[in-house]
């Protein structure tokens, strides 16, 4: 078992489970059904929601390096998108989890990232399975 | 699918989540008035998913069928996973993913009910 999993990680990793599949189920319904109305913003949504995936997995795994850098993408993703569609809102004619920075949900995929980074940090200093 | 079925059971998901936010506050361990709690919630929304779906063959509503019996089979596998999972957990934090599942239960469900008006993006 993995130290990133235990303890307040395990919340954490359900959070992100259900960010993972509303991002990725949500991007291939848009890309099946209407995937000509808003390429960009679509293929965005696509994006983030392989990044949800694959960071669920590393932080319920414990692959620190893993869950390191997909999470520093996805802060990095949540920014750049919410000021794009801050600026120019014609690239999102619809939404994506991270236009807006994440307004659609609650601000969430904004804060996540954060406390994700912190925990990354906080749960190799205190060690496996505590708080 | 009306607005009391839909916000109903977001209201008692949500008191579902309050309860086991105050075992997670509390460090209560995972025990059985919590478990009965989510299991009325789960039975309610096994009766929603076979109800959402007789209701959608009998409506002549525009609805979109595929998101919306997705979403109601996604309500009702989320309590059970969260469960399993929470009780792997032995700290504290077990409850704290059931908190997590039931305010998923709660969004999906207001969801649910924009999908079934059209009323969704």
């Amino acid at each position: 078992m993995s130290d990133t999993s235990h303890g307040f990680g395990r919340v954490l990793v359900a959070v992100y489970a259900v960010f993972a599949l509303a991002a990725s189920a949500r991007s291939i319904v848009q890309l099946l059904t209407k995937a000509g109305d808003a390429p960009f913003a679509y293929s965005l949504s696509a994006v983030a929601g392989v990044i949800y995936v694959v960071a669920t997995l590393a932080l319920a795994r414990g692959w620190r390096q893993l869950a390191l850098i997909t999470i520093s993408i996805e802060l990095f993703g949540v920014v750049v998108t919410g000021l794009l569609s801050v600026f120019d809102d014609s690239l999102f004619p619809d939404q994506t989890v991270w236009s807006g920075f994440g307004e659609g949900y609650g601000f969430v995929p904004l804060v996540l990232p954060l406390i994700g980074l912190w925990w990354l940090r906080r749960s190799r200093s205190i060690g496996a399975g505590q708080t | 699918m009306t607005d009391t079925v839909a916000y109903g059971l977001a209201i008692a998901a949500l008191i579902a989540a309050l309860f086991a936010g105050w075992h997670t506050l509390t460090e209560r361990p995972f025990g059985n008035s919590l478990f009965y709690v989510i299991g009325v919630l789960e039975v309610a929304l096994v009766a929603l998913l076979v109800g959402g779906i007789a209701a959608l063959s009998m409506t002549s509503r525009d609805v979109d069928g595929v998101l919306f019996v997705s979403y109601l089979v996604t309500v009702v596998v989320i309590p059970p996973a969260a469960v399993l999972w929470g009780i792997a957990e032995k700290s504290r934090w077990g409850t704290g993913v059931v908190v997590v599942a039931m305010l998923t239960v709660a969004v999906l469900c207001v969801r649910l009910l924009d999908i079934w008006k059209g009323t969704h993006v």
